[in-house]
């Protein structure tokens, strides 16, 4: 990592305008508007067969919209065929070329565009992806991670205007995708290239994009910064599947002010008017909800100390996991079935064991409302189905 | 093993001879049957070479009689020996091209687009290599002669090509299927046309598939008698030479001839698997 220059291009925009793909009877994207800023790093993030993948394709040039245009950089290449746009794709398994050596599976594009002596060039993409001494090698004799790489360096050494990476680390262990996911980071900040990565990982997501915009059914359902969506997640499906969300059904007893007043299982709940994403009029349902990391437990018998203007629930640990960070909780609480927990580990009471009576606590401002007429389990098991 | 161990024990001897071949047999019955499995095979190719060194008293060369390189000196000495070797290979050369190219076009049609006839076609180019070979050349015969087509170098060619066809198909068919679709679609990410996607990345990878078809065909073609010999017309190709020549004789140029096939054949598969060793020593390295 020590020679790269300076980049030499900088991103470009994309900007898809109305646009759809069906196949047949099926809809794979509805109408979709998305601007994707030059230089940023843009996740798709959805289950399994949300169209996440279609609209890479779309943008690619490998899948022709049934509606709609794109725009890369301000020019209109719905059109044009993939070999005519200034993009370049990292694919899912890599798709390297068994018959060329790594090498020439770098220059390829290069070659392809007439350019004679690629060799610098090669070198220098092959040393910035820290694969310069397996320059002869085939694909098949690199391990994942390796090939992962070379598939980055191919793209990259086009320049493209956009990079598109496509389940890039999906095929990769546990811990090599860490290590990756900080690399394609750093790339990504050395050659300022506008990368747009799809992904159904909502923690790879969140660890390497700018901007995450979660797709569910063919359409984006919020979007937004990570931290932006992790606190305030607009639908029930990205409440749950950004993360865990414990989602409270609740009547609005008191509406207008700052502060909504909900009424769940015979206790008052306090929600900040400005967190609430559904209209709440009097009288209407909302979900509530909270992170499990913001909700403290205390023991019943000091349910005294806690403080005054915290939301607070009764009830009882059902079962607790030590994970070695955090100790994770499911608490049973009467009236609205179980909540989950997650405990750091700094100082632990011994009594908060299975069958232990407690106090649910959360600070008020960490209270998120949702409109109630949505499914309250969309997006909870997708991540482990689509992993 | 703990039976063996005891027998052996030290001091019986007498014992020990007859075990000790049984363990060497039992070590060595793979190698032996190996070699002799090599042997039933070569055994033939062997016999053919030794009788090209042979001086016949008669006309046919059945027996032993003294060593000489007469036939290996003057092999074309046979009237229309070489004439017929030419023409089998010209022939062999022709159809191989010919079943190759249209084989790898039918093979990618039908490995990658979905038609009406689709599941026609994939069963009827399995009928040549199914059918038996008599049926297929008489029916050939019938068809040509019906059309009025004169027999000859064209017939042969034309039914060569027909059953060297269904080889390739599958050869190839079975490297088409197995690549990955991905593979083409970044060729033209990385800016190659179609015509270029096609020549530098769906070809090279489908080669070995074709490869293997057209050596097939190559050696399915010279070979070939039956159906040959029955859309030949006055036409004579080699095969069909050295049955007509074994019913009055057999020349000992046609041994020559056979012997030297065979040292190309294996001087050919010698070649293709040293440079494979070198290609897999380098890589390691």
């Amino acid at each position: 990592m020590t020679k790269t220059e300076t980049p030499q291009s900088s991103g470009g925009d994309v900007r898809l305008h109305g646009i759809s793909k069906t196949y047949g009877s099926f809809t794979a994207v509805q109408p979709l508007d998305l601007t994707v800023p030059a230089g940023s790093f843009f996740a798709l993030l959805g289950a399994s067969g949300c169209g996440k993948t279609t609209t890479l394709r779309m943008i690619a040039g490998l899948e022709e919209p049934t509606t709609g245009t794109v725009e890369l950089s301000g020019r209109d290449v719905t059109a044009l065929p993939p070999y005519k746009r200034q993009v370049n794709t990292v694919f899912q398994n890599y798709a390297l070329f068994p018959h060329l050596d790594i090498y020439e599976n770098v220059a390829f594009g290069l070659r392809r565009r007439g350019i004679k002596s690629v060799k610098k060039q090669v070198e220098e993409m092959l040393d910035l992806v820290q694969l310069g001494p397996m320059a002869r090698r085939k694909p098949q004799q690199l391990s994942g991670g390796q090939q992962q790489r070379v598939a980055v360096a191919r793209a990259l050494i086009n320049h493209p205007q956009v990079l598109l990476l496509d389940e890039p680390l999906g095929a990769l262990d546990l811990k090599l995708r860490r290590q990756m996911q900080l690399e394609l980071k750093r790339i990504q900040t050395e050659v300022g290239i506008t990368f747009v990565h799809v992904t159904h990982d909502q923690e790879e997501a969140m660890t390497m994009a700018d901007t995450v915009a979660v797709m569910n059914g063919g359409r984006v359902e919020q979007l937004g910064a990570p931290a932006d969506l992790y606190e305030n997640p607009g639908t029930t499906f990205v409440a749950n599947f950004l993360g865990t969300s414990n989602l409270i059904e609740a009547e609005v007893v008191e509406a207008g002010g700052e502060e909504l007043l909900l009424r769940a299982a015979d206790t008052t709940l306090h929600l900040p008017a400005a967190r609430c994403s559904a209209s709440a009029r009097k009288g209407e349902k909302v979900l509530a909800g909270v992170r499990p990391e913001k909700v403290a437990l205390t023991h019943a018998d000091d349910a005294d100390g806690i403080a005054a203007e915290h939301n607070r629930l009764p009830g009882r640990i059902k079962d607790a996991s030590f994970i070695g960070v955090s100790t994770q909780y499911v608490v049973e609480v009467p009236g609205l079935g179980e909540l989950a927990v997650y405990e750091q580990n700094i100082e632990r009471d011994g009594r908060l064991v299975p069958g232990a009576g407690i106090v649910l606590h959360w600070s008020r401002a960490h209270t998120f409302g949702l409109d109630a007429t949505q499914d309250i389990q969309a997006g909870a098991d997708l991540d482990e189905e689509a992993a | 093993m703990a039976v063996h161990e005891t027998t052996n024990a030290p001091g019986t001897g007498a014992a020990r001879t007859p075990n000790r071949g049984l363990r060497w047999l039992r070590r060595n019955i793979v190698a032996m049957a190996g070699l002799a499995t090599l042997g039933y095979l070569i055994l033939p190719n062997i016999v053919v070479m030794v009788f090209s060194f042979n001086k016949p008293n008669g006309r046919f060369n059945y027996q032993w009689q003294r060593f000489s390189t007469d036939a290996w000196s003057d092999p074309c000495g046979v009237a229309d020996l070489c004439g017929s070797l030419g023409l089998s290979l010209q022939l062999a050369l022709w159809a191989t091209i010919g079943a190759t190219v249209l084989g790898t076009m039918i093979a990618f049609a039908l490995a990658r687009y979905r038609f009406r006839a689709r599941a026609g076609v994939n069963t009827l180019i399995f009928l040549p290599m199914a059918m038996p070979e008599v049926v297929m050349a008489a029916s050939l015969a019938t068809l040509f002669l019906n059309m009025g087509i004169q027999f000859g170098f064209w017939t042969i060619l034309i039914a060569h090509i027909m059953f060297c066809l269904s080889f390739v198909v599958t050869a190839v068919k079975a490297r088409v299927m197995s690549m990955d679709p991905r593979l083409e679609q970044a060729a033209q990410d990385l800016y190659a046309s179609p015509v270029q996607t096609f020549l530098r990345v769906t070809l090279p990878i489908a080669a070995p598939g074709i490869a293997a078809g057209a050596l097939l065909s190559f050696a399915l073609s010279f070979d070939d008698f039956i159906i040959t010999n029955f859309n030949a017309g006055s036409t004579v190709t080699f095969p069909m030479f050295v049955w007509g020549s074994a019913q009055r004789g057999t020349p000992v140029q046609i041994n020559v001839i056979g012997t030297a096939m065979f040292l190309v054949a294996v001087l050919c598969v010698l070649a293709g698997q040293l440079a494979g060793n070198r290609r897999k020593r380098s890589k390691r390295s």
